[in-house]
Protein backbone atom coordinates (compact mmCIF):
# COMPACT_ATOMS: atom_id res chain seq x y z
CA UNK A 1 0.00 0.00 0.00
CA UNK A 2 1.52 3.10 -1.09
CA UNK A 3 1.58 6.17 1.48
CA UNK A 4 0.66 9.23 -0.74
CA UNK A 5 -0.40 12.23 1.80
CA UNK A 6 -3.16 14.57 1.44
CA UNK A 7 -2.64 17.91 -0.58
CA UNK A 8 -3.74 21.08 0.95
CA UNK A 9 -5.85 20.78 -2.00
CA UNK A 10 -7.27 17.47 -0.85
CA UNK A 11 -8.11 18.05 2.12
CA UNK A 12 -10.18 21.37 1.36
CA UNK A 13 -12.03 18.85 -1.26
CA UNK A 14 -12.64 16.67 0.91
CA UNK A 15 -14.05 18.83 3.19
CA UNK A 16 -15.80 21.11 1.12
CA UNK A 17 -17.68 17.54 -0.03
CA UNK A 18 -18.95 16.64 3.00
CA UNK A 19 -20.01 20.19 3.99
CA UNK A 20 -17.57 20.80 6.37
CA UNK A 21 -15.38 23.69 7.08
CA UNK A 22 -12.51 22.63 8.81
CA UNK A 23 -10.57 19.36 9.97
CA UNK A 24 -11.70 20.45 13.75
CA UNK A 25 -14.71 20.17 12.94
CA UNK A 26 -15.16 16.86 12.60
CA UNK A 27 -14.11 16.51 15.99
CA UNK A 28 -17.32 18.58 17.04
CA UNK A 29 -18.80 15.48 19.15
CA UNK A 30 -16.09 15.40 21.65
CA UNK A 31 -16.91 17.74 24.52
CA UNK A 32 -14.20 20.57 24.68
CA UNK A 33 -13.23 19.68 28.04
CA UNK A 34 -12.45 16.46 26.95
CA UNK A 35 -9.45 17.24 24.55
CA UNK A 36 -6.09 17.64 25.45
CA UNK A 37 -5.06 19.99 22.68
CA UNK A 38 -1.18 19.76 22.78
CA UNK A 39 0.66 17.03 24.61
CA UNK A 40 2.47 18.87 27.12
CA UNK A 41 4.25 16.08 29.15
CA UNK A 42 5.68 14.02 25.86
CA UNK A 43 9.72 15.58 25.88
CA UNK A 44 11.16 17.14 23.04
CA UNK A 45 12.50 15.09 20.11
CA UNK A 46 15.62 13.08 19.92
CA UNK A 47 17.47 11.95 16.63
CA UNK A 48 17.95 8.58 15.39
CA UNK A 49 21.68 8.49 16.53
CA UNK A 50 20.28 9.81 20.13
CA UNK A 51 16.96 7.55 20.30
CA UNK A 52 19.54 4.31 18.88
CA UNK A 53 22.11 4.94 22.05
CA UNK A 54 19.42 5.53 24.67
CA UNK A 55 17.49 2.39 23.46
CA UNK A 56 21.08 0.12 23.44
CA UNK A 57 22.03 1.33 26.97
CA UNK A 58 18.39 0.67 28.41
CA UNK A 59 17.95 -3.20 26.56
CA UNK A 60 21.72 -3.81 28.07
CA UNK A 61 20.21 -3.34 31.81
CA UNK A 62 17.89 -6.11 30.66
CA UNK A 63 20.32 -8.86 30.96
CA UNK A 64 19.67 -12.70 29.86
CA UNK A 65 18.39 -13.20 33.84
CA UNK A 66 16.96 -17.02 34.14
CA UNK A 67 13.34 -16.98 34.46
CA UNK A 68 10.75 -18.56 36.49
CA UNK A 69 8.38 -15.64 36.27
CA UNK A 70 5.19 -16.28 34.77
CA UNK A 71 2.21 -14.22 35.81
CA UNK A 72 0.46 -13.41 32.94
CA UNK A 73 3.78 -13.70 30.45
CA UNK A 74 5.52 -16.99 29.85
CA UNK A 75 8.94 -17.67 27.82
CA UNK A 76 8.34 -20.35 25.59
CA UNK A 77 10.71 -21.57 22.70
CA UNK A 78 9.96 -19.87 19.60
CA UNK A 79 11.60 -21.10 16.68
CA UNK A 80 13.86 -19.19 14.57
CA UNK A 81 11.53 -19.59 11.49
CA UNK A 82 8.61 -17.83 13.29
CA UNK A 83 10.26 -13.73 13.30
CA UNK A 84 12.25 -14.96 10.43
CA UNK A 85 8.78 -15.34 8.16
CA UNK A 86 6.90 -12.95 10.49
CA UNK A 87 9.32 -10.02 9.49
CA UNK A 88 9.10 -10.54 5.75
CA UNK A 89 7.69 -7.58 3.99
CA UNK A 90 4.70 -9.07 2.79
CA UNK A 91 3.73 -9.43 6.34
CA UNK A 92 5.51 -6.96 8.41
CA UNK A 93 2.23 -4.76 8.96
CA UNK A 94 0.45 -3.91 12.49
CA UNK A 95 -2.55 -3.55 11.16
CA UNK A 96 -5.25 -5.36 8.89
CA UNK A 97 -4.32 -3.63 6.06
CA UNK A 98 -6.90 -0.66 5.36
CA UNK A 99 -8.08 -2.17 1.81
CA UNK A 100 -8.12 -5.28 2.92
CA UNK A 101 -9.35 -6.70 0.25
CA UNK A 102 -6.42 -6.14 -1.92
CA UNK A 103 -4.19 -8.15 0.82
CA UNK A 104 -5.23 -11.73 -0.07
CA UNK A 105 -2.30 -13.43 1.65
CA UNK A 106 -2.78 -11.48 4.93
CA UNK A 107 -6.25 -12.55 5.07
CA UNK A 108 -5.89 -15.86 4.76
CA UNK A 109 -3.36 -15.70 7.81
CA UNK A 110 -5.70 -14.56 9.36
CA UNK A 111 -8.51 -17.08 8.25
CA UNK A 112 -5.72 -20.16 9.22
CA UNK A 113 -5.38 -18.13 12.37
CA UNK A 114 -8.71 -17.98 13.41
CA UNK A 115 -9.62 -21.66 11.60
CA UNK A 116 -6.52 -22.80 14.73
CA UNK A 117 -7.88 -20.62 17.58
CA UNK A 118 -11.16 -21.81 17.14
CA UNK A 119 -9.89 -25.55 16.68
CA UNK A 120 -7.79 -25.24 19.78
CA UNK A 121 -10.71 -23.58 21.83
CA UNK A 122 -13.31 -26.15 20.81
CA UNK A 123 -15.64 -23.10 19.75
CA UNK A 124 -17.55 -22.23 16.37
CA UNK A 125 -15.88 -19.02 15.74
CA UNK A 126 -12.86 -16.59 16.52
CA UNK A 127 -12.49 -12.60 15.47
CA UNK A 128 -8.92 -12.13 14.18
CA UNK A 129 -7.43 -10.93 17.41
CA UNK A 130 -7.95 -8.05 20.54
CA UNK A 131 -5.26 -5.81 21.57
CA UNK A 132 -3.99 -7.74 24.70
CA UNK A 133 -5.43 -10.21 27.07
CA UNK A 134 -6.38 -7.71 29.88
CA UNK A 135 -8.60 -5.54 27.23
CA UNK A 136 -10.13 -8.60 25.50
CA UNK A 137 -11.72 -9.79 29.23
CA UNK A 138 -13.16 -5.93 29.13
CA UNK A 139 -14.63 -7.17 25.42
CA UNK A 140 -16.00 -10.21 26.84
CA UNK A 141 -17.25 -8.58 28.97
CA UNK A 142 -19.25 -5.90 27.32
CA UNK A 143 -20.04 -8.46 24.96
CA UNK A 144 -21.62 -10.61 26.94
CA UNK A 145 -23.74 -7.76 28.88
CA UNK A 146 -25.41 -7.41 25.09
CA UNK A 147 -25.64 -10.93 23.87
CA UNK A 148 -27.34 -12.00 27.00
CA UNK A 149 -30.98 -10.75 26.90
CA UNK A 150 -32.41 -12.81 29.43
CA UNK A 151 -29.98 -10.61 32.20
CA UNK A 152 -31.75 -7.02 33.24
CA UNK A 153 -28.29 -6.10 35.42
CA UNK A 154 -25.22 -5.07 34.20
CA UNK A 155 -23.40 -7.30 36.77
CA UNK A 156 -20.34 -9.61 35.99
CA UNK A 157 -19.11 -12.07 38.61
CA UNK A 158 -15.88 -12.32 38.42
CA UNK A 159 -13.31 -14.44 40.55
CA UNK A 160 -10.70 -13.19 42.32
CA UNK A 161 -8.51 -16.04 40.92
CA UNK A 162 -8.71 -14.09 37.89
CA UNK A 163 -5.36 -12.12 36.99
CA UNK A 164 -5.19 -8.68 39.03
CA UNK A 165 -4.11 -6.78 36.43
CA UNK A 166 -7.16 -7.86 33.60
CA UNK A 167 -9.54 -7.27 36.52
CA UNK A 168 -8.31 -3.24 37.14
CA UNK A 169 -8.00 -2.96 33.40
CA UNK A 170 -11.50 -4.59 32.74
CA UNK A 171 -12.75 -2.17 35.39
CA UNK A 172 -11.25 1.00 33.54
CA UNK A 173 -12.94 0.26 30.32
CA UNK A 174 -16.17 -0.76 31.84
CA UNK A 175 -17.04 0.89 34.85
CA UNK A 176 -18.37 4.30 32.90
CA UNK A 177 -20.86 1.95 31.05
CA UNK A 178 -22.66 1.03 34.19
CA UNK A 179 -21.12 -2.44 34.60
CA UNK A 180 -20.41 -4.12 37.73
CA UNK A 181 -17.61 -6.22 38.75
CA UNK A 182 -18.60 -8.53 41.86
CA UNK A 183 -15.91 -10.49 42.98
CA UNK A 184 -16.04 -13.88 44.02
CA UNK A 185 -13.37 -15.11 46.87
CA UNK A 186 -11.18 -18.34 46.40
CA UNK A 187 -10.64 -20.67 48.85
CA UNK A 188 -7.62 -20.53 50.84
CA UNK A 189 -6.99 -24.34 51.13
CA UNK A 190 -7.53 -25.07 47.41
CA UNK A 191 -6.60 -22.23 45.70
CA UNK A 192 -9.99 -22.41 43.45
CA UNK A 193 -12.95 -20.28 43.16
CA UNK A 194 -15.43 -20.45 46.46
CA UNK A 195 -18.19 -22.27 45.14
CA UNK A 196 -19.97 -22.20 48.00
CA UNK A 197 -19.47 -17.87 47.88
CA UNK A 198 -20.45 -18.16 44.58
CA UNK A 199 -23.70 -20.23 45.36
CA UNK A 200 -25.01 -16.95 47.55
CA UNK A 201 -25.24 -15.26 44.33
CA UNK A 202 -27.89 -17.96 42.64
CA UNK A 203 -30.97 -16.19 43.26
CA UNK A 204 -29.45 -12.36 41.66
CA UNK A 205 -29.56 -11.73 38.35
CA UNK A 206 -25.67 -11.51 36.70
CA UNK A 207 -25.27 -11.30 33.01
CA UNK A 208 -22.21 -13.38 33.11
CA UNK A 209 -19.74 -15.59 35.15
CA UNK A 210 -15.79 -15.41 34.30
CA UNK A 211 -13.89 -18.75 34.57
CA UNK A 212 -10.33 -18.59 34.54
CA UNK A 213 -7.89 -21.62 33.12
CA UNK A 214 -5.54 -22.14 34.36
CA UNK A 215 -6.30 -19.68 37.26
CA UNK A 216 -3.66 -16.75 38.62
CA UNK A 217 -2.61 -19.33 40.69
CA UNK A 218 -1.53 -21.69 38.15
CA UNK A 219 -4.62 -23.71 39.79
CA UNK A 220 -6.98 -25.62 38.00
CA UNK A 221 -10.62 -24.44 38.32
CA UNK A 222 -13.37 -27.18 38.05
CA UNK A 223 -14.55 -25.71 34.70
CA UNK A 224 -17.21 -27.90 34.44
CA UNK A 225 -19.22 -26.86 37.61
CA UNK A 226 -18.58 -23.75 37.42
CA UNK A 227 -19.80 -23.43 33.73
CA UNK A 228 -22.78 -25.53 34.20
CA UNK A 229 -23.51 -23.40 37.27
CA UNK A 230 -23.43 -19.94 35.05
CA UNK A 231 -26.21 -21.98 32.57
CA UNK A 232 -28.27 -23.36 34.97
CA UNK A 233 -28.48 -19.45 36.84
CA UNK A 234 -29.19 -17.92 33.34
CA UNK A 235 -25.55 -16.62 32.81
CA UNK A 236 -23.41 -16.29 29.77
CA UNK A 237 -19.85 -17.90 30.53
CA UNK A 238 -16.95 -16.20 29.76
CA UNK A 239 -13.73 -18.76 30.15
CA UNK A 240 -10.27 -16.56 30.16
CA UNK A 241 -7.62 -19.59 29.49
CA UNK A 242 -4.13 -19.76 28.48
CA UNK A 243 -4.20 -21.07 25.02
CA UNK A 244 -1.07 -23.56 25.85
CA UNK A 245 -2.74 -25.04 28.69
CA UNK A 246 -5.88 -26.09 26.08
CA UNK A 247 -3.15 -28.11 24.22
CA UNK A 248 -3.08 -30.62 27.05
CA UNK A 249 -6.40 -29.24 29.22
CA UNK A 250 -10.29 -29.88 28.18
CA UNK A 251 -10.97 -26.54 25.76
CA UNK A 252 -13.78 -24.58 26.77
CA UNK A 253 -15.90 -25.33 24.39
CA UNK A 254 -16.77 -28.79 26.12
CA UNK A 255 -16.98 -27.42 29.40
CA UNK A 256 -19.95 -28.49 31.09
CA UNK A 257 -23.08 -29.47 28.95
CA UNK A 258 -23.21 -26.95 26.28
CA UNK A 259 -19.45 -25.05 26.66
CA UNK A 260 -18.94 -21.76 27.41
CA UNK A 261 -20.23 -19.43 25.74
CA UNK A 262 -17.24 -16.94 25.16
CA UNK A 263 -13.51 -17.61 25.64
CA UNK A 264 -10.96 -14.81 25.88
CA UNK A 265 -7.30 -14.69 27.09
CA UNK A 266 -3.88 -13.40 26.05
CA UNK A 267 -2.13 -14.60 23.22
CA UNK A 268 1.87 -14.33 23.57
CA UNK A 269 2.86 -17.82 24.68
CA UNK A 270 1.98 -18.88 21.11
CA UNK A 271 5.15 -17.59 19.49
CA UNK A 272 5.81 -14.06 21.06
CA UNK A 273 8.81 -13.27 23.21
CA UNK A 274 8.72 -11.80 26.31
CA UNK A 275 8.64 -7.70 26.31
CA UNK A 276 7.89 -5.16 29.28
CA UNK A 277 4.86 -5.44 28.27
CA UNK A 278 4.38 -5.93 25.21
CA UNK A 279 3.31 -5.76 21.93
CA UNK A 280 1.29 -9.01 22.86
CA UNK A 281 -2.33 -9.64 21.20
CA UNK A 282 -5.46 -11.00 22.67
CA UNK A 283 -7.91 -13.61 21.40
CA UNK A 284 -11.78 -14.38 21.53
CA UNK A 285 -13.72 -17.01 19.87
CA UNK A 286 -17.65 -17.86 20.67
CA UNK A 287 -20.53 -19.39 19.98
CA UNK A 288 -21.86 -19.33 16.76
CA UNK A 289 -25.21 -17.77 18.25
CA UNK A 290 -23.10 -14.77 19.81
CA UNK A 291 -20.96 -13.73 16.72
CA UNK A 292 -22.80 -10.38 16.10
CA UNK A 293 -21.91 -9.43 19.35
CA UNK A 294 -18.28 -9.86 18.87
CA UNK A 295 -16.00 -7.31 18.21
CA UNK A 296 -13.56 -7.03 16.15
CA UNK A 297 -12.53 -8.01 12.47
CA UNK A 298 -13.45 -11.80 11.60
CA UNK A 299 -12.57 -12.87 8.56
CA UNK A 300 -14.34 -14.91 5.89
CA UNK A 301 -13.79 -17.67 2.85
CA UNK A 302 -16.02 -17.53 0.07
CA UNK A 303 -16.05 -17.57 -3.84
CA UNK A 304 -15.78 -14.48 -6.10
CA UNK A 305 -17.53 -14.07 -9.53
CA UNK A 306 -15.66 -16.30 -11.54
CA UNK A 307 -15.57 -19.44 -8.80
CA UNK A 308 -12.13 -18.41 -7.57
CA UNK A 309 -11.35 -18.93 -4.10
CA UNK A 310 -10.97 -15.73 -1.66
CA UNK A 311 -11.31 -14.07 1.48
CA UNK A 312 -13.00 -10.93 2.75
CA UNK A 313 -13.76 -9.14 5.63
CA UNK A 314 -16.75 -10.40 7.28
CA UNK A 315 -19.56 -9.18 9.87
CA UNK A 316 -17.94 -5.49 9.18
CA UNK A 317 -21.64 -3.36 9.38
CA UNK A 318 -20.90 -2.76 12.89
CA UNK A 319 -17.47 -2.06 12.94
CA UNK A 320 -16.33 1.10 13.84
CA UNK A 321 -15.55 2.68 10.65
CA UNK A 322 -19.33 1.79 9.46
CA UNK A 323 -21.05 2.62 12.70
CA UNK A 324 -18.49 5.23 14.14
CA UNK A 325 -19.62 6.02 17.81
CA UNK A 326 -21.95 2.84 17.78
CA UNK A 327 -19.51 0.16 16.96
CA UNK A 328 -19.72 -2.74 18.95
CA UNK A 329 -16.37 -1.86 20.39
CA UNK A 330 -14.22 1.27 19.48
CA UNK A 331 -11.09 0.22 21.42
CA UNK A 332 -10.65 -2.90 19.48
CA UNK A 333 -8.01 -3.27 17.28
CA UNK A 334 -6.10 -6.31 16.02
CA UNK A 335 -2.39 -6.92 16.31
CA UNK A 336 -1.68 -8.66 12.86
CA UNK A 337 1.92 -8.93 13.37
CA UNK A 338 1.68 -10.88 16.39
CA UNK A 339 -1.16 -12.87 15.32
CA UNK A 340 0.88 -13.34 12.31
CA UNK A 341 3.96 -14.85 14.33
CA UNK A 342 1.39 -17.51 16.28
CA UNK A 343 -0.16 -18.70 12.64
CA UNK A 344 3.28 -19.79 11.99
CA UNK A 345 4.13 -20.66 15.36
CA UNK A 346 1.02 -23.15 15.75
CA UNK A 347 1.64 -23.81 12.05
CA UNK A 348 4.71 -25.42 13.11
CA UNK A 349 4.03 -27.26 16.47
CA UNK A 350 1.38 -28.25 15.00
CA UNK A 351 -1.55 -29.98 17.87
CA UNK A 352 1.36 -32.68 19.22
CA UNK A 353 4.08 -29.93 19.25
CA UNK A 354 2.10 -27.60 21.56
CA UNK A 355 0.70 -30.41 23.52
CA UNK A 356 4.26 -31.48 24.31
CA UNK A 357 5.26 -27.77 25.04
CA UNK A 358 2.32 -27.84 27.36
CA UNK A 359 2.96 -30.92 29.28
CA UNK A 360 7.06 -30.23 29.33
CA UNK A 361 5.86 -27.12 30.73
CA UNK A 362 3.65 -28.40 33.33
CA UNK A 363 6.03 -31.04 34.39
CA UNK A 364 9.10 -28.69 34.91
CA UNK A 365 6.88 -26.74 37.18
CA UNK A 366 6.27 -30.05 39.21
CA UNK A 367 9.90 -30.90 39.42
CA UNK A 368 10.23 -27.15 40.47
CA UNK A 369 7.79 -27.43 43.32
CA UNK A 370 9.18 -30.39 44.70
CA UNK A 371 13.08 -29.02 44.70
CA UNK A 372 11.98 -26.28 46.45
CA UNK A 373 9.63 -27.41 48.38
CA UNK A 374 13.08 -29.98 50.15
CA UNK A 375 14.22 -26.27 50.99
CA UNK A 376 13.48 -25.65 54.45
CA UNK A 377 11.04 -22.70 54.94
CA UNK A 378 9.32 -23.09 51.70
CA UNK A 379 5.64 -24.83 51.44
CA UNK A 380 3.13 -24.63 48.78
CA UNK A 381 0.22 -22.64 49.83
CA UNK A 382 -2.27 -24.38 47.60
CA UNK A 383 -3.76 -28.15 47.28
CA UNK A 384 -5.35 -27.40 43.78
CA UNK A 385 -3.63 -29.44 40.76
CA UNK A 386 -1.43 -27.28 38.83
CA UNK A 387 -0.94 -26.35 35.16
CA UNK A 388 2.79 -24.71 34.79
CA UNK A 389 2.69 -22.41 38.13
CA UNK A 390 2.50 -22.67 41.72
CA UNK A 391 1.89 -19.80 44.47
CA UNK A 392 4.80 -20.79 46.89
CA UNK A 393 5.10 -19.35 50.82
CA UNK A 394 8.42 -18.72 52.14
CA UNK A 395 9.74 -18.01 56.03
CA UNK A 396 11.95 -14.81 54.81
CA UNK A 397 11.26 -11.30 53.16
CA UNK A 398 9.82 -12.02 49.71
CA UNK A 399 10.84 -8.61 48.16
CA UNK A 400 14.04 -8.49 48.87
CA UNK A 401 14.89 -11.95 48.07
CA UNK A 402 13.39 -11.66 44.65
CA UNK A 403 15.39 -8.10 44.71
CA UNK A 404 18.41 -9.96 45.69
CA UNK A 405 17.66 -12.93 43.14
CA UNK A 406 17.34 -10.43 40.30
CA UNK A 407 20.12 -8.35 40.70
CA UNK A 408 23.63 -10.44 41.85
CA UNK A 409 22.16 -13.93 40.78
CA UNK A 410 20.51 -12.86 37.55
CA UNK A 411 17.70 -14.99 38.06
CA UNK A 412 14.20 -13.88 38.12
CA UNK A 413 12.68 -15.56 41.06
CA UNK A 414 8.75 -14.89 40.50
CA UNK A 415 6.23 -12.43 41.75
CA UNK A 416 5.55 -11.67 45.49
CA UNK A 417 1.47 -11.69 45.44
CA UNK A 418 0.76 -9.51 48.39
CA UNK A 419 0.35 -6.44 46.58
CA UNK A 420 -2.82 -7.95 44.97
CA UNK A 421 -3.98 -10.54 47.71
CA UNK A 422 -3.06 -8.88 51.23
CA UNK A 423 -3.35 -12.47 52.77
CA UNK A 424 -0.68 -13.55 50.76
CA UNK A 425 2.05 -12.37 52.38
CA UNK A 426 5.99 -13.71 51.60
CA UNK A 427 4.19 -15.57 48.53
CA UNK A 428 6.09 -16.80 45.29
CA UNK A 429 4.28 -16.92 42.31
CA UNK A 430 6.98 -19.43 40.31
CA UNK A 431 6.54 -20.77 36.73
CA UNK A 432 8.90 -23.44 35.13
CA UNK A 433 7.88 -23.64 31.14
CA UNK A 434 9.46 -26.19 28.72
CA UNK A 435 12.35 -24.00 28.57
CA UNK A 436 13.98 -24.70 31.96
CA UNK A 437 16.26 -27.43 32.62
CA UNK A 438 17.36 -29.43 35.63
CA UNK A 439 20.24 -27.33 35.76
CA UNK A 440 18.35 -24.49 35.63
CA UNK A 441 15.96 -26.01 38.46
CA UNK A 442 18.75 -27.11 40.68
CA UNK A 443 20.68 -23.61 40.34
CA UNK A 444 17.71 -21.66 41.42
CA UNK A 445 17.47 -23.85 44.24
CA UNK A 446 20.92 -23.88 45.91
CA UNK A 447 20.92 -19.94 45.28
CA UNK A 448 17.95 -19.73 46.69
CA UNK A 449 18.53 -22.02 49.75
CA UNK A 450 21.58 -19.57 50.30
CA UNK A 451 19.54 -16.87 50.85
CA UNK A 452 17.04 -17.95 53.25
CA UNK B 1 -41.09 7.67 -7.04
CA UNK B 2 -40.91 5.85 -3.65
CA UNK B 3 -43.78 3.76 -2.24
CA UNK B 4 -45.46 5.15 0.36
CA UNK B 5 -49.03 4.18 1.32
CA UNK B 6 -50.85 6.47 2.90
CA UNK B 7 -52.56 4.97 5.68
CA UNK B 8 -49.83 5.36 7.99
CA UNK B 9 -47.05 7.69 9.56
CA UNK B 10 -43.91 8.38 9.14
CA UNK B 11 -40.86 9.53 10.97
CA UNK B 12 -37.91 11.29 9.79
CA UNK B 13 -35.85 8.91 9.99
CA UNK B 14 -37.68 6.19 7.91
CA UNK B 15 -39.93 4.38 10.15
CA UNK B 16 -43.29 4.34 9.56
CA UNK B 17 -46.03 3.46 11.71
CA UNK B 18 -49.46 2.34 11.26
CA UNK B 19 -52.36 2.54 13.48
CA UNK B 20 -54.49 -0.70 14.10
CA UNK B 21 -57.78 -1.28 14.89
CA UNK B 22 -57.08 -2.16 18.65
CA UNK B 23 -55.00 1.06 19.14
CA UNK B 24 -51.83 -0.21 19.15
CA UNK B 25 -49.43 0.45 16.21
CA UNK B 26 -47.17 -1.27 14.04
CA UNK B 27 -43.62 -0.24 13.62
CA UNK B 28 -41.71 -0.81 10.23
CA UNK B 29 -39.35 0.92 7.97
CA UNK B 30 -40.27 2.93 4.73
CA UNK B 31 -39.74 1.21 1.43
CA UNK B 32 -37.17 4.14 0.74
CA UNK B 33 -35.09 3.24 4.05
CA UNK B 34 -35.11 -0.34 2.76
CA UNK B 35 -33.31 0.61 -0.45
CA UNK B 36 -31.09 2.57 0.65
CA UNK B 37 -29.47 -0.53 3.13
CA UNK B 38 -29.77 -2.78 0.22
CA UNK B 39 -30.02 -6.69 0.85
CA UNK B 40 -30.85 -7.22 4.80
CA UNK B 41 -29.14 -9.86 6.44
CA UNK B 42 -29.73 -9.70 10.39
CA UNK B 43 -32.47 -7.78 12.21
CA UNK B 44 -32.04 -7.23 16.05
CA UNK B 45 -35.07 -7.52 17.45
CA UNK B 46 -36.47 -5.13 20.36
CA UNK B 47 -37.47 -7.51 23.59
CA UNK B 48 -41.16 -7.93 24.39
CA UNK B 49 -42.28 -6.47 27.60
CA UNK B 50 -39.60 -3.42 27.33
CA UNK B 51 -41.01 0.29 27.49
CA UNK B 52 -39.46 2.74 25.14
CA UNK B 53 -39.75 6.68 24.71
CA UNK B 54 -40.61 8.04 21.11
CA UNK B 55 -37.83 8.86 19.39
CA UNK B 56 -35.44 5.95 21.73
CA UNK B 57 -33.06 2.86 19.80
CA UNK B 58 -34.96 -0.50 20.08
CA UNK B 59 -33.95 -2.03 17.21
CA UNK B 60 -31.44 -2.90 14.89
CA UNK B 61 -31.30 -3.68 11.15
CA UNK B 62 -28.03 -4.88 9.58
CA UNK B 63 -27.35 -5.16 5.57
CA UNK B 64 -24.42 -6.08 4.42
CA UNK B 65 -22.61 -2.31 3.64
CA UNK B 66 -24.50 -0.43 6.98
CA UNK B 67 -26.12 -1.22 10.63
CA UNK B 68 -28.64 1.18 11.38
CA UNK B 69 -30.62 1.95 14.07
CA UNK B 70 -34.67 1.56 14.23
CA UNK B 71 -36.01 4.22 16.76
CA UNK B 72 -39.55 3.87 18.34
CA UNK B 73 -41.85 6.61 16.96
CA UNK B 74 -44.07 7.15 19.57
CA UNK B 75 -44.09 6.09 23.54
CA UNK B 76 -44.90 2.83 25.04
CA UNK B 77 -44.55 -0.70 25.92
CA UNK B 78 -43.77 -3.12 22.96
CA UNK B 79 -45.79 -6.00 23.13
CA UNK B 80 -44.86 -8.17 19.98
CA UNK B 81 -41.85 -8.38 17.42
CA UNK B 82 -41.84 -10.00 13.93
CA UNK B 83 -39.91 -13.13 15.02
CA UNK B 84 -39.92 -14.46 11.25
CA UNK B 85 -37.41 -11.60 10.93
CA UNK B 86 -34.86 -13.83 12.77
CA UNK B 87 -34.41 -16.08 9.62
CA UNK B 88 -35.59 -14.09 7.08
CA UNK B 89 -34.55 -10.33 6.78
CA UNK B 90 -35.25 -10.09 3.28
CA UNK B 91 -38.95 -10.09 4.26
CA UNK B 92 -38.23 -6.25 5.17
CA UNK B 93 -36.59 -5.76 1.37
CA UNK B 94 -39.45 -7.42 -0.19
CA UNK B 95 -42.61 -6.31 1.71
CA UNK B 96 -41.32 -3.41 4.04
CA UNK B 97 -44.93 -2.08 4.46
CA UNK B 98 -46.47 -5.90 5.31
CA UNK B 99 -44.33 -8.86 6.11
CA UNK B 100 -41.58 -6.87 6.89
CA UNK B 101 -42.99 -4.93 9.94
CA UNK B 102 -40.98 -4.94 12.83
CA UNK B 103 -42.58 -5.05 15.84
CA UNK B 104 -46.12 -3.54 17.63
CA UNK B 105 -46.02 -0.50 20.52
CA UNK B 106 -48.97 0.14 22.84
CA UNK B 107 -48.71 3.75 22.73
CA UNK B 108 -49.20 5.85 26.03
CA UNK B 109 -50.46 8.35 24.14
CA UNK B 110 -51.92 7.76 20.61
CA UNK B 111 -51.25 11.45 19.77
CA UNK B 112 -48.16 11.47 19.50
CA UNK B 113 -48.70 10.12 15.63
CA UNK B 114 -50.22 13.29 14.78
CA UNK B 115 -46.18 14.70 14.85
CA UNK B 116 -45.18 12.14 13.01
CA UNK B 117 -45.30 13.29 8.67
CA UNK B 118 -47.61 12.37 6.83
CA UNK B 119 -46.91 10.52 3.30
CA UNK B 120 -46.74 13.79 1.32
CA UNK B 121 -44.60 15.13 3.92
CA UNK B 122 -42.06 11.98 4.07
CA UNK B 123 -42.03 12.08 0.26
CA UNK B 124 -41.34 15.73 0.12
CA UNK B 125 -38.29 14.79 2.67
CA UNK B 126 -37.10 12.20 1.07
CA UNK B 127 -37.32 14.22 -2.51
CA UNK B 128 -34.92 16.77 -1.67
Amino acid sequence: MPFIPHSKLDTEQMLSTIGVDSIDDLFDEIPLSLRCNELNKIPQGLSEMEVTRLMRERASQDGRPLCFLGAGAYEHHIPAAVWELTTRGEFYSAYTPYQAEASQGTLQLLYEYQSMMASLMSMDVSNASLYDGSSALAEAVLMAVRANRQSKSKKILLPSTINPVYRQVTHAIVKNQGIELVEVPFDPVTGKTDQSALRQYSAEDFAALVIPQPNFFGVLEDVDVLTQWATSNKMLSIAVVNPMAMALLKPPGEWGEAGVDIVCGEGQPLGAPLASGGPYFGFMCCQQKHVRQMPGRIIGRTTDLDGKEGFTLTLQAREQHIRRSKATSNICTNQGLLVTAATIYMSLLGPEGLKKVALNSHKNTQLLVQRLEQIKGVKRVFSGSNFHECVLVLEADVEKIIASLAKDHHILAGLELSKYYPNLTNSLLVCATETRTEQDIEHFAVTLEKLL
Amino acid sequence: MANTPDDRKYADSHEWAFLEDDGTIRVGISDHAQELLGDLVFVELPEVGRTVGKGDECSVVESVKAASDIYSPVSGEIIAVNDSLEDEPELINQAAYDEGWIFVIQPVDESELDELLDNDAYLGSIEE
